[in-house]
């Protein structure tokens, strides 16, 4: 049996140049998932039968010259908040298990369309809300640099997936740092498009205004393969906007001669010290490679993690409210339709999604929605147009993509503020809707990876893609 | 409704209540537009289906789902603004946040601080313009039906059943400003609303299958005084029923004034068998909405061109058409004959046997008897139409053929009257056979003919009479008056 290759695009090319088929790639994989599945806990399900009938399916198109996709054969991992139609999708919550969509999210339907496998559905915490997969109601995702620590989340089994080779690429959603927080803190590559790039339709809605589907690689290339592939305008989804896709793989080569780099001088501190050096050792290689490097202001972030612990919860208090037993998943039987009601989503729910629902059901209260909801929207605004400005001088900006390497099982737990402020630097860009990624860059403390994040302005992902290829080009020499 | 103190419209001295009290009344009126599809999902759009079948994942607000705004939906909404004189303006849409199960994603979509069309109007047939506050876009419910239990609702229910056919489906709340003064109004408002949204195709509008439901805000005041507590009536499901309800609950809240009780805020049950209201919730048990900008919708911006096309292409609304046929027949605009033609939507009809050569008024008083189910466009070509009223206003045949004819030419879809009226033998009696006859009856009863000579015009009766029956009804009345009038002069 041949070497099977790590990328999706070295295994889209083997299987069609025949050197290796379809089969023998998700077997291998699948050999993989077996091998180390129960000790990390990626998955909430593992789809091996449909996954092989799949390959074989191409492995005979191959054979009978039938047309292929970009990415036939390519297993790819999805989060457990996309639709699979006829396939159990949980968000990772009691009150969802068992419940099989009728349809695909749109991702999933072009995925298909390019050939990809599907290969499991991937553990997060519970609806997204989370930031260590610690929240799942099926117990937490291991990290595989180091099983005594969080794979970040709240994609966590996503990132966790790619970092343990159960997968080359998977699917995760982010709203506030969910793909680039557990990408970093996995070592992998990480990327939140531009907000209505990617449709979101059949994401189950975390915060609808903050939620962008992207992927995870191991490889920039990769990223920007599967980026390609699942964005571009849908038509069940208002929010997506009507552009071309760029080509995200040719940029990922481009190098970044003539490129200006923001550096934000008053970016919110809390950074740990090896992250920081890294951040600095990221400019002097980017300098390197032929960029500038300009200092940029972004006064109004340090109230960004506010702003979002009001919106993403308010959108969150009313987008989960739909799960009250009537239609789908798990109903609690009670004396009457409130008492129903009551009964499911307190048994249906675990604790860091009731915070969120009753933290948003308040913000959006009649007497509250001023000071709460309607001032974290004016912060919102103030916040893209930092960016705004910030980007007439410059092409991207870089800061960490974390404050910290992979934390301890239980060292955040019980703290929801300090789990909070993981996200510092990853949720502005999500309250601006501009794209961001992360790319390993080497080491931090314990020997644990170290992300740094790439900032974009809105539909800016070549010049992201630009610098995130540099960077991975560069952080072999760097370490 | 907005509680403007004193208001410059004034009940007139027939609206005015007893006592010197006056009824003030808003009306929030909900309609389903004629879509083919929901306003965020593809499902049809259909009344009457069987349980649960126009669904889909948007409907059921399943996981994942996302709504797409419907644009024809948008395009009949428009038109409802267009036709009430509203200002179409960029708008967004509001999430309505409440429990209920036939609620699927517990939140109505809906309109709130920015609707679509705003600050409109809409005349009355009988003169008051009463001002139109909004007429926003939202979505419908689902239908429960509560089984078990003695009330028929939710609460003490054994079980209910949930059909979702008309989750999704679009509606339009148009909201009236409190200047309706009367229950007599309030009918020719909710009337005049529903023949307009049937002109413009924004709605089948039938209160009786629910695709139009009324609401009624009503409170009293004394003139000059500023306006009482009002209370919600529902449940009001006919234009009678919107007269009735309207006056009990003005009564009941004027009682319970005079006794020297306070209303309170409250939405109140019609209940159309015993004629009154009761009380269905108060306004302390309201829900709080918790209305935001729905997010996975975008800014509705109605182009100028779009907006233009849409009130260049509204046809004449139901007050030009009693205008055009008014003038036509030189009938009053709020004559009945009018109105009834405007309704059915007659008048074009009419105005085609005008054009055709016939007589207008003629041709408005057959198509008003004889058309009643005929619809906008009946079957009797017009031409025929026009030659039956030239034979009756010649005097080529009497009242009585002529009515004869009209009915075997609606009864055969159409016909040539002269052809017919030639088959059934009625040749037109020339004048001087119909004096001969005149002179006959004359003779025959000389003491009718003393009391009419006497100036007793009802003696004329039994003269007229026993001419039409010596001419098996062939001689013109108008003619046997005629020469009546003259041998009487003479």
């Amino acid at each position: 049996m041949a070497t099977i290759p790590t990328t999706a695009s070295e295994i889209a090319a083997a299987i069609k140049s025949k050197s290796i088929s379809a089969r023998e790639v998700i077997d291998s994989y699948l050999a993989a998932i077996n091998a180390r599945e129960t000790e990390i806990h990626a998955f909430n399900l593992v789809m091996a039968e449909s996954a092989r009938a799949q390959a074989d399916a191409i492995d005979a198109d191959i054979a009978a010259g039938r047309p292929i996709g970009v990415l036939a054969g390519v297993p790819i991992a999805v989060k457990d908040n996309m639709c699979t139609h006829g396939v159990e999708t949980t968000c990772s919550s009691k009150i969802l298990e068992g419940w099989k969509p009728p349809y695909d999210a749109t991702v999933i339907t072009k995925l298909k369309a390019a050939g990809a496998i599907v290969i499991g559905k991937t553990n997060l915490d519970e609806f997204a809300m989370g930031s260590s997969t610690e929240n799942s109601a099926f117990g937490a995702t291991r990290n595989p640099l180091d099983t005594s620590r969080v794979p970040g989340g709240s994609s966590g089994g996503s990132a966790a997936a790619v970092a343990a080779g159960f997968a080359p690429v998977s699917l995760g959603s982010d709203t506030g740092g969910s793909i680039r927080q557990p990408a970093a803190m996995c070592g992998v590559v990480g990327v939140k498009p531009t907000y209505g790039r990617v449709s979101r339709y059949g994401l189950v809605a975390y915060a609808s205004s903050l939620d962008q589907i992207g992927p995870f690689a191991t490889t920039v290339a990769d990223a920007a393969l599967i980026t390609e592939a699942i964005a571009g305008h849908c038509v069940m989804d208002s929010t997506s906007i009507p552009v071309d896709v760029p080509a995200l793989v040719a940029a990922a080569s481009q190098g970044v001669k003539g490129m200006r780099i923001g550096r934000v001088t008053d970016l919110p501190e809390g950074a740990e010290p090896e992250v920081q050096a890294r951040l600095d050792a990221a400019f002097v290689a980017l300098e390197a490679a032929g960029a500038t490097i300009v200092d940029v202001q972004l006064p109004s972030l340090s109230y960004a993690l506010t702003a979002y612990y009001l919106i993403a919860p308010a959108e969150a208090s009313s987008n989960l409210a739909r799960f009250d037993g009537v239609r789908f998943g798990l109903r609690v039987n009670a004396a009457d339709t409130n008492a129903m009601y009551g009964a499911t989503r307190a048994a249906g729910f675990g604790d860091e999604v009731q915070r969120r629902i009753m933290l948003g059901t308040y913000a959006l209260s009649a007497g509250y929605y001023d000071a709460y909801y309607g001032k974290a929207l004016k912060v919102r605004r103030i916040i893209a147009q930092d960016f705004e400005r910030a980007y007439e001088s410059v092409d991207a900006i870089l800061t960490p993509t974390s404050p910290v390497v992979a934390f301890k099982f239980g060292e955040k737990a019980d703290d929801p503020m300090s789990m909070y402020l993981c996200d510092i630097y990853t949720i502005p860009t999500n309250l601006a809707g501009h794209p961001g990624m992360s790319v390993p860059f080497g080491t931090g403390a314990h020997g644990l990876p170290v992300g740094i994040q790439v900032l974009a302005p809105a539909l800016g992902e070549e010049a992201m893609f630009r610098v995130g290829g540099a960077l991975e080009a560069a952080a072999g020499d760097a370490q | 409704m907005s509680d403007s103190p004193l208001s410059s419209i004034v009940a007139t001295e027939e609206q005015m209540l007893p006592g010197g009290w006056e009824m003030i009344v808003g009306l929030e009126v909900h309609v389903e537009l004629a879509t083919k599809t929901k306003l965020f999902s593809g499902s049809p759009n259909r009344f009457g289906d069987e349980p649960n079948i126009n669904i889909d994942p948007v409907t059921l607000g399943l996981p994942g789902a996302l709504p797409v705004l419907n644009k024809h939906a948008v395009e009949l909404a428009m038109r409802i603004g267009a036709a009430l004189n509203c200002t179409i303006q960029e708008c967004i849409f509001h999430r309505k946040n409440y429990f209920y199960p036939d609620q699927p994603k517990a939140y109505q979509i809906s309109q709130y601080d920015v609707p679509l069309n705003i600050d409109g109007y809409l005349d009355l047939p009988s003169g008051t313009r009463i001002g139109v506050e909004r007429a926003h876009m939202e979505e419908d419910t689902g239908k429960s039906t509560h089984i078990g239990g003695s009330t028929g609702r939710i609460h003490g229910s054994d079980y209910s059943l949930m059909d979702f056919n008309r989750a999704g489906v679009p509606l339009v709340e148009i909201v009236s400003r409190p200047d309706i003064r009367s229950s007599e109004h309030a009918k020719e408002y909710v009337a005049e609303l529903r023949a307009i949204l049937e002109v413009i195709g924004a709605s089948d509008a039938k209160m009786e299958e629910g695709s139009m439901r009324v609401d009624a805000n009503v409170s009293v005041h004394k003139i000059g005084t500023p306006f009482g507590t009002r209370c919600e009536i529902k449940n009001v499901n006919s234009i009678r029923a919107i007269g009735r309800a309207i006056d009990y609950e003005a009564r009941r809240q004027i009682d319970v004034l005079d006794n020297g009780g306070v209303i309170r805020q409250e939405t109140r049950h019609w209940d159309d068998a015993e004629g009154r209201t009761h009380t269905l919730r108060v306004k302390e048990d309201a829900d709080d909405y918790r209305y935001f900008p729905e997010p996975d919708l975008v800014t509705l911006s109605p182009s100028a061109e779009w907006i233009q096309a849409v009130h260049n292409n509204l046809p004449a609304l139901p007050a030009a058409r009693r205008a055009a046929l008014a003038q036509l027949t030189g009938y009053d605009t709020q004559s009945e004959a009018i109105i009834v033609l405007v309704e059915r939507g007659q008048h074009e009809y009419v105005q085609a046997v005008a054009d055709a050569g016939g007589d207008a008024v003629k041709a408005l008083i057959y198509v008003q008897q004889a058309f009643a189910d005929a619809g906008p466009t009946p079957q009797v070509p017009a031409k025929d139409l026009a030659a039956l009223t030239i034979l009756e206003r010649d005097g080529k045949l009497s009242a009585t053929q002529t009515k004869q004819v009209l009915a075997e030419i609606v009864a055969n879809g159409g016909g040539d009257p002269a052809a017919i009226a030639a088959a059934k033998g009625f040749e037109a009696m020339d004048t001087s056979a119909i004096e001969a006859m005149v002179d006959e009856a004359i003779a025959a009863d000389p003491s009718a003919w003393a009391k009419y000579c006497a100036g007793e015009e009802k003696a004329a009766g039994a003269i007229v009479g026993k001419i039409m029956k010596s001419s098996q009804g062939k001689a013109d009345g108008k003619i046997v008056n005629a020469i009546m009038q003259s041998r009487r002069n003479s």
